[in-house]
């Protein structure tokens, strides 16, 4: 194995081991959930995306031939990371009524999305230049969340 | 060279993975434990395929695919029970 090869390959899991640090310290370190969704769902996957090219490096100078099964777990965990994140983050959202009062009001015609439906004949929701209005809790959702009684409104 | 940045990822990796530990026993509320339980998964793919380089056989990748996709089906059915009271209606 050539000293370059082994130089990049240390390089990598170093910078993945690293990495999935970082992401730990900023889950305990940081101070509500929606700050802890930062470390894990970015540095913590871009650490095991440093360890997968050390490995996927490292076994092609091994048996000589690129293997497909770190591409195959790096692709799947760099897809649903996003997914993964944006499902707690939703969940946390409608868990916790008092969250919802104290979120700034979005720019557009309504409310935010995840806790309103679109009136009816709307199909795209409004663009960013339109004057804010305050967003109404008649419009109901299809979510639990909104059948708790709201702090205040 | 490798053996030393195995050596020092497979501790940063298990430092990792205490801390996780505290967060999912002290976590506030029910999504903070989940969030950790699915880093605590990343974390154990991650010490995978260390463990993969170290001895020089690639037999465990699919044990790390395997245990990608279960992560991510276990965090999404936890939040949607989490959400609806129901995984599937």
């Amino acid at each position: 194995m050539s000293l370059g090869l082994e130089l990049l390959i240390s390089i990598a899991i170093v910078i993945g081991g690293v990495f999935v640090l970082v992401g730990s310290l900023g889950l305990v370190k940081l101070p509500d959930l929606m700050s802890r969704l930062h470390g894990p769902s970015k540095a913590t996957t871009l650490g095991v995306g440093g360890c997968l090219i050390a490995s996927m490096l490292h076994f092609w100078n091994l048996n000589g031939h690129p293997s497909i099964q770190e591409l195959l777990v790096t692709l799947f965990l760099f897809i649903t990371a996003p997914i993964t994140a944006h499902f707690i983050a939703k969940a946390h959202l409608h868990t916790h009524q008092h969250i919802k009062t104290d979120l700034p009001s979005p720019q557009g015609l309504y409310g935010w999305s995840t806790y309103e439906r679109l009136p009816k004949g709307i199909k795209s929701p409004a663009p960013m230049s339109m004057p804010a209005i305050a967003h109404s809790n008649e419009s109901s959702s299809d979510t639990r969340g909104d059948e708790r009684p709201a702090a205040s409104s | 060279m490798i053996e030393y940045a195995l050596f020092f990822s497979f501790a940063a990796v298990a430092i990792a993975l205490i801390i996780n530990l505290w967060r999912l026993a002290t976590g506030p509320t029910v999504m903070d434990r989940v969030l950790a339980g699915d880093t605590m998964v990343v974390n154990t793919i991650a010490i995978i395929i260390l463990y993969g380089i170290q001895n020089n056989t690639a037999i465990y990748f699919e044990s790390a695919l395997l245990l990608a996709m279960f992560s991510f089906i276990s965090t999404v059915a936890y939040c949607r029970f989490v959400l609806r009271g129901d995984v599937i209606e």
